[in-house]
């Protein structure tokens, strides 16, 4: 038997009955930037010993989060993970199945779905949640998608403190929906007027708290805005810990609330696969993407599982699903479960205490270099420099220090003006000793 | 008077005046089984004929309920969308979903009366 069964006749051949001239017409969507031609510039054949040997020298020459003292979050914390979480996720029954479809047959699976939808509703202040998303970027987006169908209007307003990539998302989303966003310009000071904004052709407004720039809102004036419109309220977070010292979305009359919840129970492991949390109101439930389990009882009686309003669902709405989402992260799920359930409602509280005190004691450190100034008047973990030099050159050289500083706003938001700003997160995982290596870092890269 | 004609993907459209009442017949609902959710269109929807208007779901399915004939929409049940069982207990009554000013009185004739829709259900065994 051949191994390539097809020739340049089969090709053609294929090309001319979809219509497009040549092979390189299909990948017309991907920046030219963005695309390798011809072949990678790499040797055909080396041996094992010395393909490992040069891919751990180029290892080496990475700064890993785990071995310097390490301020990046805007998306994605370092967390400890307790080590049971790792154990438990490997066991096979989790490790190995997919997301259910013959679902009621794998009635562990559903009853851990229950339970971190159980979680998350509780954590969001909202009263159902689903089985979970990609990440907090789409998860955006599909509920920028559902509020459209909820309000059967097609144009959301997106706040300048909703980080940067979640906003790409969500324009991306609309423009191959037909539907129009107000992309508000970024916003560093949480000093925008969002309510200005809001007219009764708006579908909804996302919000992140604490925003990008690590900024608290409150979501309670911009909720009585949008209502007043008839206009949704969607609620962002990018890391769940903060909701243990903040205000639910829930409680701040958020419509739907999603987020990232890699920072509960999953590595940053190089930016994936990461988890989407998504909750909102009982009401909503019909519009809703993603699965859903659901407790009920089985003919004996018994307390059983099931995945329920699947008719919302692609495999049996097709063209009409709430959604294309057909599956959920259900590992990183079973991960954030079993950390919660770890930590418990004290738990959380204490571990964003520290979080918060932990990033308070670097601002001061900080802030007491000259030059140096803290934007933020408030703040959880997350906060934004001003710097007297440019801020990504700035980075690099604390990394030439053996520091990892935080992100410029400039790599995400080139052109904003905000070039002498960095986005700095610290976690329970920053020692007095990193925060000290971090200070003098800076002060050293300044002087 | 009113007559009322009959669509063969199971909808109805009573004629009242210049408007007609759409909803799902009894033979659909006694095959839908439970339904649990009904959704009807906007109101100042216009609708062509064969046009997906309102979706009805039950325990075993969702289905989309397409207009019998073109025109606005000019009211909605929205009992039937709090209390999806009526469509079980009274499709043809209280379980109604939307109600449409017909755009083109003509393309009635294209229907079934009641007499052929029973013709026509008997072929459906």
């Amino acid at each position: 038997m051949r191994y390539l069964p097809l020739d340049a006749s089969d090709r053609e051949a294929m090309l001319a009955r979809i219509g497009v001239p040549d092979i390189s017409a299909l990948f017309a969507d991907i920046p030219a930037d963005k695309r390798i031609e011809g072949l990678l510039d790499m040797p055909l054949a080396k041996s094992e010993m010395a393909v490992e040997r040069e891919m751990a020298a180029i290892a080496g020459r990475s700064l890993a989060a785990g071995s310097v003292p390490f301020f990046l979050g805007a998306g994605a914390y370092r967390r400890h993970i307790p080590a049971t979480v790792d154990h438990l996720i490997q066991r096979s029954e989790f490790l190995t199945s997919y997301t259910p479809y013959q679902p009621e047959i794998a009635q562990g699976t559903l009853q851990v779905l229950f339970e971190f939808q159980t979680q998350v509703a509780a954590l969001t202040g909202m009263e159902v949640a689903n089985a979970s998303m990609y990440d907090g970027s789409t998860a955006c987006g599909e509920a920028m998608l559902m509020a459209h169908r909820l309000t059967r209007r097609g144009r959301a307003v997106i706040s300048g403190g909703l980080h940067p990539q979640y906003a790409d998302v969500c324009a991306t989303l609309a423009r191959m929906a037909g539907d129009a966003i107000v992309r508000l310009p970024p916003d560093l000071t949480a000093s925008e007027d969002i309510a200005a904004a809001i007219d009764g052709a708006t579908s909804c407004v996302i919000v992140q708290s604490p925003d990008f720039f690590g900024n608290p809102r409150d979501l309670a004036p911009i909720a009585a805005a949008a209502h007043a419109h008839g206009a949704l309220v969607i609620a962002v977070f990018t890391d769940p810990v903060a909701l243990g010292a903040l205000r639910s979305p829930g409680e701040m009359d958020a419509d739907i609330a999603v987020g990232e919840g890699q920072g509960i129970g999953n590595a940053l492991s190089f930016g994936g696969p990461y988890l989407g949390l998504f909750a909102t109101r009982a009401r909503n439930v019909r519009q809703m993407p993603g699965r859903l389990a659901g407790e009920t009882v089985d003919a004996a009686g018994r307390r059983s599982f099931v995945l329920t309003l699947s008719t919302r669902e692609q495999h049996i709405r097709r063209d009409k699903a709430t959604s294309n989402i057909c599956t959920n992260s259900g590992l990183c799920a079973l991960a954030f479960s079993i950390h919660l359930t770890l930590l418990g409602a004290a738990g959380l509280r204490r571990l964003a205490n520290v979080n918060h005190a932990n990033a308070v004691r670097l601002a001061e450190r900080l802030a007491a270099i000259p030059g140096v100034e803290v934007v933020n008047s408030h703040f959880f973990n997350e906060f934004t420099l001003r710097t007297p030099r440019p801020a990504a050159a700035l980075i690099e050289a604390l990394a030439e220090r053996g520091v990892i500083g935080g992100l410029p706003v400039s790599r995400l938001l080139p052109g904003a003006g905000l070039d002498d700003c960095i986005v700095v997160a610290s976690t329970e995982t920053n020692s007095e000793d990193d925060r000290a290596a971090f200070a003098r870092a800076l002060a050293d890269c300044l002087g | 008077m009113s007559q009322i004609r009959y669509t063969k993907e199971h909808e109805y459209v009573r004629v009242e005046g210049g408007e007609g009442v759409v909803g799902i017949t009894e033979y659909a609902q006694q095959q839908l089984g439970d339904v649990v959710f009904a959704e009807a269109p906007p109101i100042g929807k216009a609708l062509k004929r064969g046009d997906p208007a309102a979706v009805v779901e039950s325990v075993k399915a969702a289905s989309d309920v397409f207009a019998p004939v073109a025109g606005e929409v000019v009211a909605v049940n929205s009992e039937v969308e709090s209390t999806p069982g009526l469509i079980n207990e009274d499709a043809l009554g209280r379980g109604w979903l939307f109600r449409i000013k017909l755009a083109d009185p003509a393309e009635l004739g294209a229907l079934m009366d009641e007499s052929a829709y029973a013709d026509y259900l008997k072929t459906l065994g």
